[in-house]
């Protein structure tokens, strides 16, 4: 019986031939991603504990992303930390303030097809996309890694979700990610995700990474799209050759699934997804009566040069509503810079919205665009759980960059559909 | 392991990461976020809970995020241990690394808030003396007996480490 592609991985990580699910395996790490959340302000009291050092500094990708910029004395500490923990340690990979750690990881061609990679932080799922296996982890866990290059997995079994068919104009893979949260649920532990089918064959990297990045809605050990041409060359416009037996890196045709699923792009309407679990989604004219305040586009899963495009798409000679407010937080300094270039933020900006720096920001309600009580927000970002963005009865409503616009024009939930040619 | 025995206090489905910990009390220090450990879905919990108490919860416990301080504020507020039908595997991960008893209890939903439970966290029996009840689930994972043995990942790493300079 042949391996999936996440058992070949894990398999060659534990340095054996073969992996079957449930198996728990001691596993190298070839790429350890810490962020300024969960990273040196907890690692390093630990090392110091320890009387030890890091295993691999060049093994180690280090970003600022969740208290950027200081808004305050406390912020600014856990910053200076984070650089001081890079200089310590010399770590070359450290992204001080260039944006969100997930992000920069594909930015800068850090993830090749076949690697076993961590990150301390849940949507490090993300990673997945590049056709590696990247699961995210506490920071305890990440100081076990830090320390000796190793963590334990118990072999998940794979379930194959093939996508096929085209997107109606408006529809794109948050849609899509929103739906499974609902037809699959949020507890599928021990389970990878492998996403595929011609639908995600032709999505760009950027897309297939909102795929993989809310495995961790999911609950999923992770997800993972097999590389093609397309990641490849993804990985040459970051400037990196990819390795020579990228393509190699592919499930058996014999291979175990524990589930394969079907479905069809053409189908798909906009969804999204009301308070306060992503689970709790459906078509986007189920929540089309509904007002909302805030509209904010921002996070690892919703503010790269791709959304940031769709945002202009449908703002292009519009205007925000009167009593809404839309907040855009680009991912990473060179969307920024990319943005810019290309008339994006001049488009965003002449709409009336208001753009905010790089960083993980409102999403988990440590930056700029924090709600109060009972305000609604519809955001780009992966996760709506209570008090999440602020106030415990805020009320936060998840959807695609298209339809976060469409309703920063409406004043209400509304149909991206409605605003596109 | 010893015995932990404690009052129960009840948690439905998906009780997330991030009422555990609040992200907007992440800069504070761990005392002042322990305080508001849970309050979104019990406001009273924290003020309420005591040493060796143990948590009883639903399907997917601790689902979302990696953040370490949700474990951590149960286990510096005293909670012995959590019983639920299932958790999210991040949180079980860093529970299980801090020495924090996480057990899978499909039963759960029998036990009732401020009921006194016994657990035996390695055999995995679970009583409820007040009935006379018992049920065992799976004890703690063979494969992290000796992390967990040893207090937890911090005492075992040292442990490690130790071992590697003689």
């Amino acid at each position: 019986m042949g391996q999936t592609l996440s058992e070949k991985i894990l398999a060659h990580a534990a340095g054996q031939p073969v992996a079957r699910p449930g198996e728990i395996l001691t596993c190298r790490v070839d790429l350890a991603l810490l962020l300024d959340s969960g990273g040196p302000r907890r690692i390093w009291p630990r090392l110091k504990e320890l009387g030890t050092g890091v295993w691999d500094a060049d093994r180690i990708v280090l970003c600022t992303d969740h208290f950027t910029p200081a808004v305050d004395a406390e912020s600014a500490a856990i910053l200076q930390l984070t650089r001081e923990f890079a200089a310590e340690f010399g770590i070359r990979n450290f992204f001080d303030m260039r944006g969100i750690g997930h992000v920069l990881l594909a930015e800068q061609g850090l993830l090749q097809p076949g690697m076993f990679a961590c990150g301390g932080d849940s949507h490090s799922s993300m990673g997945g996309a590049f056709g590696c296996f990247m699961a995210g982890f506490g920071a305890i866990e990440m100081t076990g890694v830090v320390v000796t290059g190793e963590i334990w997995i118990q072999v998940p079994e794979t379930v194959q979700l093939n996508w096929s068919g085209r997107f109606g104009h408006g529809v794109v893979a948050k849609d899509i990610a929103l739906f499974l949260c609902r037809e699959l649920g949020m507890e599928n532990g021990g389970r990878v995700i492998e996403y595929g089918g011609e639908t995600v064959r032709a999505m760009s990297v950027w897309e297939r990474m909102v795929l993989t990045n809310m495995a961790a809605e999911l609950g999923a050990e992770t997800g993972i799209v097999a590389a093609d041409e397309v990641t490849l060359a993804a990985l040459r416009a970051a400037g990196r050759e990819p390795a020579a037996e990228a393509l190699q890196w592919r499930g058996d045709a014999d291979a175990a699934y524990l589930d394969v699923r079907n479905y069809a792009a053409d189908d798909l309407v906009p969804q999204v997804a009301a308070p306060h679990s992503p689970a709790n989604s459906g078509p986007v004219d189920s929540c089309d009566k509904v007002r909302i305040g805030q509209a904010y586009i921002g996070a690892c899963v919703g503010a790269k040069l791709t959304d940031l495009h769709m945002v202009a798409e449908v703002l292009k000679g519009r205007k925000v509503a009167n009593g809404s407010r839309l907040l855009v937080a680009p991912s990473s300094s060179a969307v920024m810079a990319q943005a810019a270039a290309d008339g994006t933020l001049a488009t965003i900006s002449a709409a009336g919205a208001y753009i905010l720096p790089t960083g993980c920001g409102a999403c988990a309600a440590l930056g700029a665009g924090v709600l109060a009580e009972n305000e609604v927000c519809i955001s780009s970002t992966n996760r709506n759980f209570k008090g999440r963005m602020g106030a415990n009865s805020a009320q936060v409503y998840l959807a695609s960059p298209y339809t976060v616009a469409a309703s920063a024009v409406a004043g209400r939930i509304a149909d991206p559909r409605e605003f596109l040619a | 392991m010893k015995i932990i025995s404690g009052r129960a206090f009840v948690f439905g489905d998906d009780i997330n990461t991030d009422v555990m910990a609040p992200g907007l009390y992440f800069k504070a220090p761990m005392a002042e976020m322990a305080r508001h450990c849970l309050e979104a879905v019990n406001p009273d919990f924290a003020r309420q809970v005591q040493p060796g108490d143990l948590i009883v919860a639903g399907r997917n416990f601790g689902v979302g995020s990696a953040r370490e301080q949700a474990a951590l504020a149960l286990t510096h507020l005293g909670v012995g241990a959590v019983l639920a039908v299932s958790f999210g595997r991040i949180f079980y991960r860093n529970a299980l690394n801090f020495g924090l008893p996480a057990l899978v209890f499909p039963g759960a939903g029998l036990i009732r808030a401020g009921d006194t439970l016994q657990l035996d966290p390695v055999t995995g029996r679970i009583e409820r003396p007040a009935t006379g009840e018992s049920w065992t689930v799976q004890g703690l994972p063979v494969h992290l007996m000796a992390m967990i043995e040893a207090g937890g990942l911090m005492p075992w790493l040292k442990l490690r480490l130790a071992k590697e300079k003689t």
